[in-house]
């Protein structure tokens, strides 16, 4: 008699030893440190924390090291680690006016006051294999970055005091709570806070291709990278018992504005307008690719034509967390004979009621 | 003993167990309504029953027996992988005889043995929203429940009796709840569609990505949609299970060898054991 084999308890111990085993690879060749991911793929471990939403390099590295460099899986690690942490409080928003700079460019504008300040970026590397690494060598030491002191004001402002750009508003309620997707199931219109934090955590490589797509003609808005700015802020909370802020950190993020440009409307004359992009560590692409989605999502609000899926808020918030996306699409793998056996009694019997000739016609 | 070290009983944290119970409360009031909720990221991946998880989690108690199914299993690696998650964060009793479980939870089955008064039926639900494929959009779906216009879905149901003779649904067949909302059973064959209407047992669906919970309370009307020309009916590949012989429960066809052979087994793997031991029938 046929027994069906439905997996069970020792195929699931033996796949977790042997994905253990897989994960540590040769036990000869040395370990993997925490501080060696944090500090040797410090761009992935930004990456992981960005998209988990939660600050903190070190988890993102066991995260990174627990899923054998799998980022996503990192992501989903430690966004289950970040979903049972209390809230305790909310910070004050961070002034990224006042960060202190490790890069700031525009696009816009040759110079500008506090100046051009390209950072430790790849942007002008060429993309040759440098083999000294491999060979453990040291590259030669590039001179030190001087941190740079003094005013680096915003370039949008520059622009703002002319009129020629939006103004940003704060909204008319800042005592509210602010809205939180991770503790709040999101209903449509979301509205632009809540669309901003979705982006915030949504996938590179989602934000990337809409981002891209935009360019291409599907809701174009003609942008600008007006500034991007990347370096440490602090992070202050306001203790009730105190009266006052206090400083609780320092973390590091990458602000990106766009300059896009408006015809104007009947109530409005022509003027620039914004695309805000924000991300944990040093996420440019990403940064990028989320202010440029988000003046994308704007259309309704500034009454532009609906042409392309970057402009949809339903269907860009909907598909944009990778952890929902790959739980989803990977789900088709669990078992589904159930549902197949009524689909092959259904097309049985589709199949019985057809006339004869008709059948034979088909075959 | 609350399980896993560093998390509490069951899991989630008592202010999530009791958003989440609010939500339930609001569901059982307003019989087949979606509710929406604060769906918790789980140590487990979406798709693989977060919704169910977090339902049980919230009903849970450290006096409850659990059994878990995955397509009518208690053997399926995702059924031992929940089964035994609950085990380590509650440290509750398990069970895989469905008339000693307090609480099962389910994906694509209900179980073939009737439920009573003191159980509490947890579904898996990957898509809540019956009308998704034929209005992707929630703002616009959630618009067609207020107003109960399931006009959408009658034409349809009747499209596929005008092009195919029946209704081409095998599984995930939309039922009417309470005479009010039109609802998702999730993806249970539609054999097992008569077993949701008048039911003692408390039934409670999770939907954890699209952060949606809905209930049909004991005891509740549930009408699966038809025609009166066309009334609902059930397929069966007309054979019994080749084990414990039973001609009324829903079968898996395995394939036995690559020249045609076929098998049909309960896929109630509890029901066909439990039938075994009475019946004498040897495996």
């Amino acid at each position: 008699m046929y027994v069906a084999v439905k997996g069970g308890e020792a195929a699931i111990d033996a796949a977790h030893a042997w994905l253990a085993e897989e994960r540590r690879g040769d036990p000869a060749v040395p370990e993997l440190g925490l501080d060696q991911i944090a500090q040797q793929l410090g761009l992935a471990v930004d990456r992981v924390m960005a998209e988990a939403s939660l600050y903190d390099p070190e988890l993102a590295a066991l995260a990174l090291k627990q899923a054998q460099g799998d980022v996503i899986e990192a992501v989903f690690l430690l966004r289950a680690y970040r979903t049972t942490l209390p809230r305790l409080g909310v910070s004050l928003p961070v002034d990224t006016g006042a960060m202190q700079i490790d890069r700031r460019i525009s696009a816009a504008f040759k110079d500008l006051p506090g100046g051009q300040v390209l950072g430790p970026t790849y942007d002008y590397t060429h993309r040759l294999l440098d083999f000294t690494l491999a060979a453990h060598g040291e590259p030669p030491t590039p001179p030190c970055a001087v941190p740079q002191a003094g005013a680096m004001p915003r370039v949008l402002d520059l622009l703002a005091d002319e009129g020629l750009i939006e103004r940003e508003m704060p909204p008319a309620d800042e005592t509210g709570a602010v809205p939180d997707l991770t503790r709040e199931p999101l209903a449509y219109p979301a509205g632009r806070a809540l669309r901003l934090q979705g982006l915030a955590r949504g996938d590179e490589g989602f934000l990337l291709a809409l981002a891209y797509s935009t360019q291409r003609g599907y809701g174009r808005n003609h942008p600008f990278a007006g500034e991007i700015r990347q370096g440490q802020v602090t992070v202050e909370v306001e203790v009730p018992e105190l009266g006052f802020a206090i400083e609780i950190g320092e973390i590091t993020l990458t602000e990106c504005q766009m300059i896009n440009q408006f015809k104007g409307d009947a109530e409005r004359p022509a003027q620039f307008t914004r695309g805000y992009g924000l991300v944990f560590g040093r996420g440019e692409r990403k940064a990028m690719a989320m202010a440029l989605v988000d003046r994308a999502l704007r259309a309704e609000e500034l009454g532009e034509a609906i042409q392309g899926p970057a402009q949809d808020e339903e269907f860009v918030l909907s598909h944009a967390d990778n952890v929902e996306a790959s739980g989803f699409v990977q789900h088709l793998k669990l078992p589904h004979y159930v549902d197949f056996q009524a689909e092959l009694q259904l097309v049985r019997a589709l199949r019985a009621q057809r006339p004869e000739e008709q059948r034979e016609a088909a075959e | 003993m609350s399980g896993a070290e560093g998390y509490n009983f069951a899991y989630l944290d008592e202010q999530t167990k009791r958003m989440i119970r609010r939500a339930l409360l609001k569901a059982v009031a307003v019989p087949g309504y979606q509710v929406p909720f604060a769906s918790r990221e789980m140590p487990l991946p979406y798709g693989w029953g977060t919704g169910g998880i977090q339902v049980t989690a919230a009903v849970l108690g450290r006096d409850d027996t659990l059994k878990v199914i995955d397509q009518g299993a208690d053997d399926t690696t995702n059924a031992v992988s929940i089964r035994r998650f609950f085990a380590r964060t509650a440290g509750v009793a398990t069970t895989t005889a469905t008339a000693e479980a307090t609480v099962i939870q389910t994906r694509h089955r209900i179980p073939e043995q009737a439920l009573t008064e003191d159980q509490i039926l947890v579904y898996q639900v990957p898509i809540p929203e019956p009308l998704r494929w034929l209005e992707p959009r929630e703002t616009e779906s959630r618009m067609l429940h207020a107003l109960g216009d399931y006009g959408v879905m009658q034409v349809e149901l009747y499209e596929d009796i005008a092009i195919h003779g029946k209704i081409k649904r095998a599984y995930d067949y939309p039922v009417e709840v309470a005479g009010r909302y039109l609802t998702s059973p999730s993806p249970i064959p539609k054999f097992d569609n008569p077993k949701l209407g008048d039911c003692p047992a408390l039934q409670l669906f999770g939907a954890g990505r699209e952060k949606r919970i809905y209930a049909i309370p004991p005891h509740t009307p549930v009408r699966s949609l038809d025609f009166e020309d066309h009334p609902f009916s059930l397929d069966h590949p007309g054979v019994p299970c080749a084990i414990c012989g039973d001609t009324e429960s829903y079968l898996d066809e395995i394939v036995t060898d690559d020249r045609g052979g076929r098998l049909f087994v309960c896929s109630d793997t509890d029901h066909c054991q439990s039938r075994q031991k009475e019946h004498g029938h040897a495996a």
